[in-house]
């Protein structure tokens, strides 16, 4: 044990010495966050708006007052019906509303973005409506996040996407470096045994990302206003589960990769990506083709995003996660044992 | 005497507080062996670099081929040829491919290059090897490969730093048959080693203890010069007096 | 110059050709990209389950419900309990919108004073719960108008409002997201192969040796992108074959602004890369760095969300994003038939961008420190 715990602080001196990439992996997390949250959002605030007016009736004027206040909406002002085409072709604008001179209205859409301008046709069709003296009954109320904040959507998804590339990433470039560099070998003929050279690499990995977790969840709570409804032990039981997924992930990794470039394409291409795209954090998942659904499942970042958001937003405690929580939990083991098969393997 | 190829005066470079050569001051001749002897870290490396126009010096003067290190870099560089420390080739060209590539990047024009190319491979009885790739080959065979390339443009002064390092006694002494070919052609050799019998090759050398260089001179006059039978006790002698250690 | 440079390029094709998991892998990425991704990169929202809580039981509200069961986006759950234990299923995340409809629906409607049917959505996906509003809203409100106009009702309700979807009429997300994935294509291999490519090189001291030589700063560059601009297009034209093959989605416009564009986004991306190999210590940090901006370039630029549903100060930084204008450019022309002259503001940006990330690129990169 105690040659161990040299080990371990052989790696840490490393890593600390490094101040460089020390600030890097702290900072970069914090900026990530700062920048997703606030950012970036699927809902649709900025619709740009061109008119046509053939007749000028006081409806019309109301209309266009109507679209011209309206602060989803930005009025780009009256243009002649032959340079519809022009003004969307060119991006000018997204959508041109056409008053014709029998009092019909007529949308065009830049519908290129098929989704964007779906909710801007029914946005506008609302907005010509909505003075109209008797609107439709209807009454919508939103649950648990009632301004729709993209960012309950996307900070959990961040979260899961950051400790992939601290934990993961850059434990399996660090290990396979040493291999490139020909420094494992030596460490490899030391007593210890060689599993524990790799597992001595991987802690300050992991007191660097509980450091990240901390910034990360203060940053989205106090800053991001991220609710934080369930539990705070649940909420940082289930994120050190999945620090140590990742972190697993990182090892068995870096047992397959003998270079430095092909650990980071693997990373990039069979963790990175599938995440950003199957983990439901972009885009949703109840409408994939079955066997891309399939591949969903055995996807760690889908079952965290799943379980830390409703640990958060919806204040579930552990109960409410339990079959999220063992799947992740599940899926470390596997994967531990997996790693420490094929270390070995490799090594006679 | 001959005419200086080489001139130093007061050369220094700092890294933070740390001086890793401190005021150095030598000449080296046109066609000499020059040994440049030290233990590890005394800053042979470091100098060296500064002289092949890798690396600014923070303090001093010097020219190479006539040309100035500090603002003249890159008109060195098509005077010289450097072999590294460590094995820098690429390992996934072949031996020939890598010749070739050093040949035309010194602008060697095509007839000349294959000439010369033929001319290096068979010297080294490299031939059947040249569509090898070099990360097939031995260590000693790579060495040797790396001073080839090193010397393929015929440059008027070699760099080779500590060019037999984990190499095999036999090999060396083939590598420094090499090395003395390559001098009686007129070419100047300076090199860094830390292998005392090897200094007896050389023409001359300078010992370089923690930054400075303690003793310059022919090796006979040297072991004179500190009464000692060989130049491993000249160098137990220096070194004695070090501070640095790695 | 013009002797070297050959030189230089062959040995890079040729290191390209020996690598054993490179050209493979970059032929499984535009394959993974165009076949699979725009499976998953769907927006709308399906399947959506809703409680349905119906106190009216007129011919209005049946009208409503089937309405809703025929429509492909909704899912009617069976239920039998009170709007509480409703709520509770919501809370518990085992459905997604409760449709609420008070009693004597249809007959307080004529009347002109109805109470209004209430709709609650589960928000925490806001994507989701918005969508699911909106879709819920508008089946519903299509049913009370079709009733309406049945029955020959005059309804101040119903008004002409009519849509016309130009560029993609048949509203198919996925012509929308092929281009991004092309520029994904593009961002990646141009971002991280000169990246890997010059860090090795650091790394194993094979820099150095061609350091010692006279090749000018220029022609080293040079010869590290010169060979990833051509990947990179010959990549683009594989994925906008496979695009046709695939999707039979073929560009409105001319293929040769989608190429011009591409090609100065190959540039920019490059010399990114390369001024951030020239200042990187290691490759892990190197490949860490790039993975933030990557990941920026990804979400930030428009790609995968829109630009202008950002705050006023992010899409000021997005300015100096490449991908922002070459992804305009890409979408324009392939689905609008955009003109290069209308879109010369974004290949301006574009030129500037490169000229400047490729000044950078040379300039951090020195041979004497």
């Amino acid at each position: 044990m105690n040659a161990f715990i040299s080990f371990v602080k052989k790696e840490c001196i490393h890593i600390l010495r490094d101040v460089r990439t020390m600030m890097i992996v702290l900072l970069i997390p914090v900026i990530l966050t700062l920048l997703f949250g606030f950012a970036i959002s699927t809902e649709i605030n900025d619709i740009s708006v061109a008119v046509v007016v053939n007749k000028y009736t006081p409806d019309v004027r109301r209309d266009i007052s109507a679209l011209e206040q309206n602060p989803y909406i930005s009025y780009s002002g009256i243009i002649e019906e032959h340079d519809i085409d022009a003004v969307l072709r060119s991006g000018k604008c997204a959508a041109v509303v056409m008053f014709g001179r029998d009092g019909k209205r007529n949308v065009v859409l830049d519908a290129s973005n098929s989704s964007l301008s779906a909710s801007a046709g029914s946005y506008i069709t609302a907005i010509l409506n909505n003075d109209k003296p008797m609107p439709l009954p209807i009454a919508t109320y939103m649950r648990h996040n009632p301004q729709l904040k993209s960012a309950y959507n996307f900070v959990p998804g961040i979260i899961g996407l950051i400790f992939i590339l601290i934990c993961a990433l850059m434990t399996c470039v660090s290990v396979v470096r040493e291999k490139e560099m020909g420094t494992m070998e030596t460490l490899l003929v030391s007593p210890i045994r060689p599993v524990l050279v790799v597992l001595a690499k991987m802690v300050p990995y992991l007191c660097i990302s509980l450091v990240n977790l901390a910034t990360i969840l203060l940053l989205s709570h106090y800053v991001l206003e991220m609710p934080i409804h369930g539990n705070l032990p649940t909420l940082l039981g289930l994120c050190v589960l999945y620090i140590l997924l990742s972190l697993t992930l990182g090892l068995l990794v870096s047992t397959l990769a003998q270079t430095q470039m092909v650990a980071l394409l693997i990373c990039a291409m069979v963790m990175m990506m599938p995440m950003m795209m199957l983990s439901g954090m972009l885009f949703p998942l109840e409408n994939l083709p079955p066997v891309l659904k399939q591949i969903t499942y055995v996807i760690p970042a889908r079952w965290f995003n799943e379980a830390i958001r409703k640990v958060m937003v919806e204040g579930m405690g552990i109960t409410g996660i339990w079959k999220e929580f063992s799947i992740l939990l599940a899926m470390t083991i596997a994967l531990f044992a997996a790693s420490i098969k094929k270390f070995n393997d490799r090594l006679e | 005497m001959a005419d200086t190829i080489i001139s130093v005066s007061g050369l220094t470079k700092q890294f933070g507080a740390f001086v890793a050569v401190d005021h150095i001051s030598f000449d080296v001749y046109r066609g000499e062996i020059f040994g440049f002897l030290g233990a590890n870290g005394a800053g042979k490396t470091t100098a060296m670099r500064m002289l092949c126009g890798l690396s600014y010096p923070t303090a001093g003067t010097g020219t190479v081929a006539g040309f100035d290190i500090r603002s003249q870099g890159e008109l060195i560089k098509r005077n010289i040829g450097y072999m590294s420390q460590r094995f820098s080739l690429y390992d996934d060209l072949t031996v020939k491919e890598n010749i070739e590539l050093y040949g035309g990047i010194y602008g060697m024009a095509h007839k000349e290059l294959s000439e010369r190319v033929d001319e290096l491979l068979q010297r080294l009885q490299f031939i059947e090897h040249k569509d090898d790739l070099v990360s097939s080959l031995p260590l000693g065979w790579k060495q040797k490969l790396a001073f080839m390339v090193a010397t393929v443009h015929s440059p008027e002064i070699v760099f080779l730093d500590e060019p037999t390092g984990g190499v095999d006694p036999i090999t060396r002494r083939q590598f420094w048959d090499l090395i003395k070919a390559t001098a009686a052609e007129g070419t100047t050799i300076f090199v860094t080693t830390h292998y005392m019998d090897e200094a007896e090759f050389c023409d001359r050398i300078s010992m370089m203890v923690d930054g400075k260089i303690r003793a310059l001179d022919s090796p006979s006059n040297l072991r004179q010069q500190f009464n000692a039978q060989n130049m491993e006790q000249v160098f137990y002698r220096l070194a004695r007096e070090a501070q640095r250690t790695e | 110059m013009s002797t070297v440079l050959p030189i230089l390029i062959k040995k890079e094709l040729t290191q390209f050709r020996r690598n054993k998991a490179l050209p493979r892998l970059l032929v499984m990425l535009p394959i993974m990209l165009v076949l699979i991704m725009p499976l998953v990169t769907q927006m709308d929202v399906k399947n959506i389950s809703v409680v349905w809580l119906d106190q009216d039981r007129s011919s209005l509200s049946m009208r409503m419900k089937s309405h809703l069961a025929n429509s492909d986006y909704f899912m009617m759950q069976p239920f039998a309990g009170d709007y509480e234990m409703a709520l509770h299923q919501l809370d518990m995340g085992n459905t997604d919108l409760i449709v609420s409809v008070p009693p004597h629906f249809e007959r307080d409607l004529q009347g002109g004073h109805a109470n209004s049917i209430l709709l609650v959505a589960n928000a925490v996906n806001a994507t989701k719960g918005a969508q699911g509003l909106q879709y819920a809203t508008q089946t519903i409100a299509s049913a009370i108008i079709e009733l309406a106009q049945e029955r020959g009702l005059e309804t101040d309700t119903v008004s002409l409002i009519t849509i016309e979807n130009r560029y993609n009429p048949t509203g198919n997300y996925r012509y929308y997201m092929l281009p991004a994935l092309m520029i994904i294509l593009l961002l990646l291999t141009c971002c991280f192969l000169p990246l890997l490519n010059i860090m090795t090189e650091k790394e194993h001291g094979t820099i150095e040796q061609i350091n010692v030589t006279p090749v000018g700063r220029l022609e080293f560059m040079l010869a590290k992108l010169i060979p990833y601009w051509i990947i990179a297009l010959v990549l683009l034209g594989f994925a906008m074959l496979l695009a046709w093959a695939v999707y039979g989605l073929v560009p409105d416009g001319r293929a040769g602004v989608i190429f011009l564009a591409a090609f100065l986004f190959s540039l920019c991306m490059s010399g990114f890369a390369v001024t951030l190999a020239n200042i990187s210590d290691t490759m892990q940090q190197a490949i860490f760095v790039m993975f933030f901006f990557v990941m920026m370039f990804m979400l930030m630029s428009g790609l995968l969300t829109p630009i202008d549903s950002m705050p006023r100060w992010a899409q000021t930084v997005t300015y100096v994003f490449p991908p922002r204008y070459v992804i305009n450019v890409l979408r324009s022309v392939y689905l609008k038939g955009t003109l290069l002259r209308e879109l010369w503001f974004d290949i301006t940006m574009l030129a500037i961008l490169a000229v400047a990330f490729n000044t950078l690129a040379t300039i951090t990169y020195k041979k004497q420190n």
